[in-house]
């Protein structure tokens, strides 16, 4: 039987270390906010070889022309992405044909373009928040009407853990914040809360056969019971979304980063997090 | 007949028809005169897939009536229409902006152009006087020539415009009087005589789709509001090309590595599993092209992938459950008829759960995410369903087969 009620400080203290350095990094360092969210001006280029830095310079000074603010970076092996706030629909041709003629490059049109107005930024920010927080909400409302609420409780801590560590990471690459940022968050809490669930599931049934002697028995003995399917399931999620990694384009891989990670930690929190919170809580008010 | 026949005859007619099906399914098939076509020839692409341009155009003012937003949205049509690109989409948001999508063109500063310009229609006498404007006209509809078989537009004018084309008509019969949006010449026609009835035929039309474009130019006239484009996307063409075969690649070496994974670790209820989820993926295909007619895209694929790795969850469930049955000692049927029935309630209240985010996504989510959500969804409902429907089934009939005893190969 593993052992994780009696270590549940090594667990929460690990957690605790990585959320808390993501979030100082957070708030100093800022998430790189994509222009889905700012608003602003995205042109990549696909260059026929790999751009070195003296090529990137002389990217950045032509885009400086357009835009003084203009950030240059290269993303994968020859694609390089100019991003601006004052770039007009009408300037991003012109831009692309300099660079084009100074590279001699092969492809008529640049890659990808894309101009936001900050407008729409703000609605999708308020979008995001407000529909995490609606799920959260109903979630928790089935699992109390399933379980017990402080299942419920403990369940989304769980969910409030994986998405700050899936954050952090936003925050440690500095990968851009965009709408698909959203569809990342989701899924964590989507897999996360399925996660925690069948641990709890176990949890109750157990409980209801009072086959352990005592609680901490039974919450060690669940976490076990369901180890193996933890650890298998994670294991086929992440066969498909790293092969995506690997093989997909760039901004696929922008979103498979993230989602590795938080599914992975979904699963971590599910027997580390959830289910010790749930037996520190359910004890003290027995004590 | 035995029942041990009965459920070999049934396992092997189901394996049989899930082989053949996701054979049709991947490659098509043509029998005779019949061509049955691919999940991929019937699969509809989104802008990030085709390549194209994304416009959000933003409409100035407040209290615009839905009529007049209605009424924005059908003669954008109409002038993206004119860039001679099939396929165009144009639809109103909730947040009442118009979203225009041109797959297959790449030029946003033109079509930006064609959406937003002013949109005034003159007819023009050979002094380039104005005659009529697009006010005198009440209708412009697309007929045929009954003489000569050719395309032509009919013009319907109001009163006042009957009585200022009668006058011009008069005045430069047998001249040209050209037809004019804002500064571009779009038709030339010769008045052939005059014209008093306030009902003029213009000839000339290559085919009907160049009469229908003269027709639709002619009735659009000027935009009911002031429009802002908020967003613009061109997607080149080479990222689409890029994107298929490598998501393609990604999704056979990921569906491949979860099938082999399955098979070696619980052996025969894994190939059993792999079964399923080649029904789980053909339905879900299925499912999302025609019942949901959905278009797929970039993020879409990944939460379609997402799911496939997420779907064998409900059999892992099961397995392990047939495993702890037998490792109690029961015997192969009575394990595997407790370890469905046991499992069922984590799948149901963990899948639940998941279903919740998924609607909400889809009910608050914007653009994206809701595709996202929607394939996300699908997948989940359908994944429960195979597992309980198609594994049980399949699993059941193996085991009262005979073919195979021994509880190792169960995962005892």
């Amino acid at each position: 039987m593993l052992k994780v009620i009696e270590r549940t400080k090594i667990w929460f203290s690990i957690s605790l270390s990585i959320i808390i350095v993501g979030m100082l990094m957070w708030t100093f360092k800022g998430l790189n906010l994509g222009i889905d969210f700012k608003g602003g001006t995205v042109v990549t280029i696909k260059m026929d070889k790999e751009p070195d830095n003296s090529a990137l310079e002389e990217i950045r000074k032509i885009s400086a022309k357009y835009d003084s603010s203009a950030q240059v970076q290269k993303v994968g092996t020859d694609e390089v992405t100019i991003r601006g706030n004052a770039i007009s629909d009408e300037q991003i041709p012109k831009l692309y044909k300099e660079i084009k003629d100074k590279f001699n490059l092969k492809e008529e049109k640049p890659r990808y373009t894309d101009r936001i107005g900050p407008s729409i930024g703000k609605e999708l920010r308020r979008n995001a928040i407000y529909s995490s927080l609606v799920a959260v909400a109903l979630m928790l409302i089935y699992i109390s009407l399933r379980f017990e609420f402080k299942f419920g409780v403990a369940a989304v801590i769980a969910l409030v853990h994986d998405v700050l560590i899936t954050i952090a990471v936003y925050v440690f690459l500095q990968i851009p914040v965009n709408s698909s940022f959203v569809a990342a968050i989701l899924t964590v809490l989507g897999y996360s809360i399925n996660d925690t669930i069948v641990v709890f599931d176990r949890i109750r049934e157990n409980s209801k056969k009072g086959i352990f002697n005592n609680r901490k028995e039974l919450v060690n003995g669940s976490v076990t019971q369901t180890l193996t399917r933890s650890i298998n399931t994670v294991l086929t999620t992440l066969f498909t979304i790293t092969a995506l990694y690997i093989f997909g384009v760039s901004s696929i891989k922008e979103f498979a980063l993230p989602l590795i990670v938080g599914i992975l930690s979904g699963t971590y929190s599910s027997i580390f997090i959830a289910s010790p919170i749930w037996y520190v809580w359910t004890e003290k008010k027995m004590a | 007949m035995q029942v041990k026949t009965k459920s070999r005859l049934k396992f092997l007619i189901s394996t049989v028809l899930i082989v053949l099906f996701a054979y049709i399914l991947s490659s098509g098939l043509i029998v005779g005169d019949y061509k049955i076509s691919s999940i991929g020839e019937i699969t509809k692409l989104g802008l990030d897939l085709k390549g194209g341009v994304y416009i959000e155009e933003e409409i100035k003012g407040d209290n615009v009536s839905k009529e007049t937003i209605e009424r924005t949205k059908q003669l954008i049509e109409l002038r993206v229409n004119a860039l001679g690109v099939n396929e165009s989409v144009v639809t109103v948001t909730q947040q009442n902006r118009i979203r225009i999508e041109i797959p297959g063109v790449y030029d946003a500063e033109n079509a930006l152009k064609q959406i937003g310009k002013t949109g005034k229609l003159t007819f023009r006498g050979p002094n380039n006087d104005v005659v009529i404007t697009g006010e005198d006209i009440k209708d412009a509809t697309v007929g045929v020539n009954q003489q000569t078989n050719q395309p032509v537009v009919q013009l319907k004018l109001n009163e006042a415009g009957t009585k200022k084309f009668a006058e011009a008509t008069q005045k430069y019969v047998g001249q040209v009087i050209s037809i004019y949006m804002d500064e571009e010449r779009v038709s030339a026609p010769v008045v052939k005589s005059v014209i008093t009835t306030g009902e003029a035929i213009i000839e000339g039309s290559k085919d009907i789709e160049e009469a229908k474009r003269l027709a639709g130019i002619i009735k659009s006239g000027a935009l009911p509001v002031e429009l802002v484009p908020a967003t613009v996307k061109t997607i080149g063409p080479s990222l689409g090309a890029d994107a298929i075969p490598t998501s393609k690649k990604a999704a056979i070496i990921g569906i491949a590595l979860v099938m082999l994974f399955m098979a070696i670790y619980y052996r025969i209820p894994g190939i059993i599993a792999d079964l399923a989820l080649t029904v789980y993926i053909m339905l879900t295909m299925l499912i999302f092209t025609t019942v949901l007619k959905g278009t797929l895209t970039l993020p879409g694929i990944a939460g379609l992938l997402l799911s496939i790795g997420m779907a064998v969850d409900a059999n892992v469930l099961i397995f392990e459950r047939i495993k702890e049955e037998l490792k109690l000692g029961k015997s192969l049927r009575t394990a595997v008829d407790a370890g469905f029935s046991r499992a069922l309630p984590s799948i149901l209240d963990s899948n639940i759960t998941t279903i919740i985010a998924g609607l909400v996504l889809m009910w608050l989510g914007s653009g994206q995410v809701k595709g996202f959500a929607l394939t996300l969804v699908t997948g989940v409902i359908c994944s429960m369903f195979t597992a309980i429907t198609v594994t049980k089934f399949l699993l059941k009939n193996f085991v009262n087969s005979n073919w195979i005893d021994n509880k190792k190969m169960y995962g005892a």
